[in-house]
């Protein structure tokens, strides 16, 4: 992996190890606030702050923190991070805050985050660990957009509060329903799949 | 009757996956096999009912008293880990048949997002102890309730003649979707 340059490096989180369509990490928060488009932004900014951070903190403290409790500090850092953005989202956004509810502080138990400090903060420099928490996070955020417009646009015919759909069209509620947020998000992974097939035949 | 009413909308109203969509990861990895299944929801709703006793104590003993709220998030996720840490201790030394059952998932559950969301969703919804408890219960028993089910269909899945990008998590995405909206038939049960 060290050969790898910085550009494959944040490239990687996008498509290649993209956390919610390739590795299947960070579902619960992906499905539970996507029924509107700032919710899936906000949910995403918030999981980058935290998973940025922590990658920082802990990539440089990697030779201090002895491996059997790496686990046990590793969540004491994030779950301090996530302190700071769920303060912070409750004192300048409340009613962002309000519509995520429990969800925000659910960052702490999200896999993407430990499962990066893990996987490659813990064994590689500064820098690299802050490109691959930008490239994931990246990942992320894209994953969100994509479905939250999916099921803004047919669960209420709006974008970001806008009306885009024509006065004919009428809203799809069980997209805003969680059953919308799981047959969407299959249907997702099963594009993402055929869509790498298809590139990899490309390149074969 | 308020209890009882807590009770069925955290098992089927309410259900922690199908509505709060906690406890993704083990629904969709642990639910190939009933079996299997049906020891990994006992083992939650083990974990849940204790951890909804303990994080009542510590927010309503400690936190809210000092008026150390903040420190929520993460005084509820060291009690969680060090508490499925104790409880596997305590299963291992007390009933070996029951740690064999429960095995590889009760390390697992540190992680699942469904006992820390249970520690909060109680602390947000200013539950009292006994409705906490309740509450705890319920929502372990529903988590069982769907994964069971889930596996239940996934079982009869392997037969069937699903499309190959569609194989594995797509098509249990597409079940749960199905199942939650089932499960909003129940919906009006409770106002």
């Amino acid at each position: 992996m060290p050969s790898k340059s910085v550009g494959a490096e944040y490239i990687k989180g996008l498509w290649e190890e993209n956390p919610v369509f390739r590795q299947l990490l960070g579902m619960c928060p992906t499905l539970a606030v996507t029924n509107a488009v700032i919710n899936g932004i906000a949910m995403g900014l918030a999981t980058s702050f935290v998973l940025i951070l922590s990658s920082l903190v802990v990539s440089s403290l990697k030779k201090l923190i002895p491996s059997q409790v790496r686990i046990a500090s590793y969540v004491v850092i994030i779950a301090t991070f996530v302190t700071i953005a769920d303060r912070f989202m409750a004192a300048f956004f409340p009613p962002i805050s309000k519509a995520l509810g429990p969800y925000l502080p659910l960052i702490v138990v999200n896999c993407i985050i430990l499962g990066r400090q893990e996987a490659f903060s813990s064994k590689n420099s500064v820098g690299r660990s802050l490109v691959d928490a930008l490239g994931m996070s990246t990942g992320f955020i894209l994953a969100l957009l994509v479905l939250s417009s999916i099921r803004e646009i047919l669960g209420m015919g709006t974008f970001l509060g806008h009306q885009v759909m024509g006065a004919w069209f009428k809203p799809w509620i069980i997209m805003i329903l969680p059953a919308g947020a799981f047959i969407t998000l299959g249907i997702l992974l099963a594009v993402a799949l055929v869509i790498e097939s298809k590139t990899k035949k490309r390149k074969a | 009757m308020e209890l009882i009413t807590l009770f069925i909308a955290a098992i089927l109203v309410n259900n922690f996956v199908l509505y709060y969509f906690l406890g993704i990861c083990p629904f969709l990895g642990v639910s190939k096999k009933i079996d299997s299944a049906f020891s990994m929801g006992m083992a939650v709703t083990f974990v849940m009912t204790i951890t909804a006793v303990v994080s009542w104590m510590i927010n309503h003993w400690i936190l809210i008293p000092y008026n150390l709220d903040y420190l929520q998030i993460v005084s509820f996720i060291l009690v969680i880990a060090a508490l499925v840490q104790l409880v596997e201790m305590f299963i291992r030394k007390i009933s070996p048949p029951l740690y064999q059952a429960l095995g590889i998932y009760l390390p697992l559950i540190t992680t699942n997002c469904a006992i820390m969301g249970l520690a909060l969703l109680a602390a947000l919804k200013d539950y009292g102890f006994a409705k906490t408890v309740v509450f705890g219960v319920g929502s372990g028993l529903g988590f069982t309730l769907a994964i069971v089910l889930m596996a239940g269909i996934r079982e009869q899945l392997d037969l069937a003649d699903v499309p190959e990008p569609l194989k594995g998590a797509g098509i249990a995405l597409i079940v749960a979707g199905i199942m939650a909206l089932a499960f909003t038939g129940f919906s009006g049960m409770i106002n």
